[in-house]
């Protein structure tokens, strides 16, 4: 799924990156960071209402490249900065967690298990 | 072979990973699979994710040679008093503060024994932690 589409489902602002040629083919919801840095997927989008610098780090050091904020959480400058620096997208949306992660998987985005 | 150095600090959570972020950036100037870099850098943010967690301060030693990533994460902090527990998937002593940065799950040390080859604890209650963990990447 490219994340135009993500974007244009969750109705979310693109606050870092560009997602024009960003894909992802799975996602997965958690504000538990260490539950994120246990995964082996590529291509995953993270769903998380964990707005905080930590976040963009779990990321960064799982490569994942793109992070969807739920539930009106907003990316700091700081988040966005790191994010900037690690080519990474983070996206806005008002929408809750399941709201999120039920309309992109209701629309061909996998589950990582 | 190749050997970088970072001072961590404990209670700074803003900075927690900076060090892992440099590591990542070094080994990807290497000819090692991309896999191989994220199990490495994994443990590494969890063991400094640890060490900022729990501690006053730390260091972290990274040595990079042809055959294998060696990492020491050394701390002055409370210890371990159980090292068989807190290898237990769930059991955790992390603060609250800890847990609302989104670690302190208990699944630290787990994890990190899960990314590497060799993972050895020496620990001291009441003087600090070393982890010691060795990823081969031939």
């Amino acid at each position: 799924m490219n994340l135009t589409e993500v974007v244009r489902l969750t109705n979310a602002e693109v606050v870092a990156g560009s997602v024009e040629n960003e894909n992802v083919e799975t996602g997965f919801c958690s504000d538990l960071m260490s539950d994120v840095l246990t995964l082996d997927t590529d291509n995953m989008l993270l769903i998380t209402g964990m707005s905080n610098l930590q976040a963009i780090r779990t990321a960064e050091m799982a490569d994942i490249r793109s992070i969807l904020l739920v539930r009106g959480k907003r990316a700091t400058p700081e988040m966005i900065q790191l994010a900037d620096e690690s080519n990474m997208v983070i996206m806005e949306t008002t929408f809750s967690m399941f709201n999120a992660a039920g309309i992109l998987h209701a629309a061909g985005l996998k589950a990582v298990y | 072979m190749i050997e970088l150095n970072y001072k961590i600090e404990g209670g700074n959570f803003s900075k927690a990973g900076y060090a892992s972020s440099q590591v990542k950036k070094k080994l990807k100037q290497f000819n090692i699979a991309s896999k191989l870099i994220k199990n490495i850098v994994v443990a590494l943010y969890e063991a400094e994710v640890n060490i900022v967690a729990h501690a006053a301060n730390g260091e972290i030693e990274v040595q990079i040679t042809p055959g294998k990533v060696l990492v020491y994460a050394r701390d002055e902090g409370p210890g371990i008093p159980d090292v068989e527990k807190a290898m237990q998937e769930g059991y955790s002593t992390a603060s609250e503060e800890v847990r609302q940065m989104g670690f302190g799950a208990g699944m630290g040390l787990p994890n990190i024994k899960k990314n590497v080859d060799v993972l050895e604890i020496d620990t001291d209650v009441g003087k600090g932690t070393t982890l010691k963990m060795i990823k081969n990447i031939v």
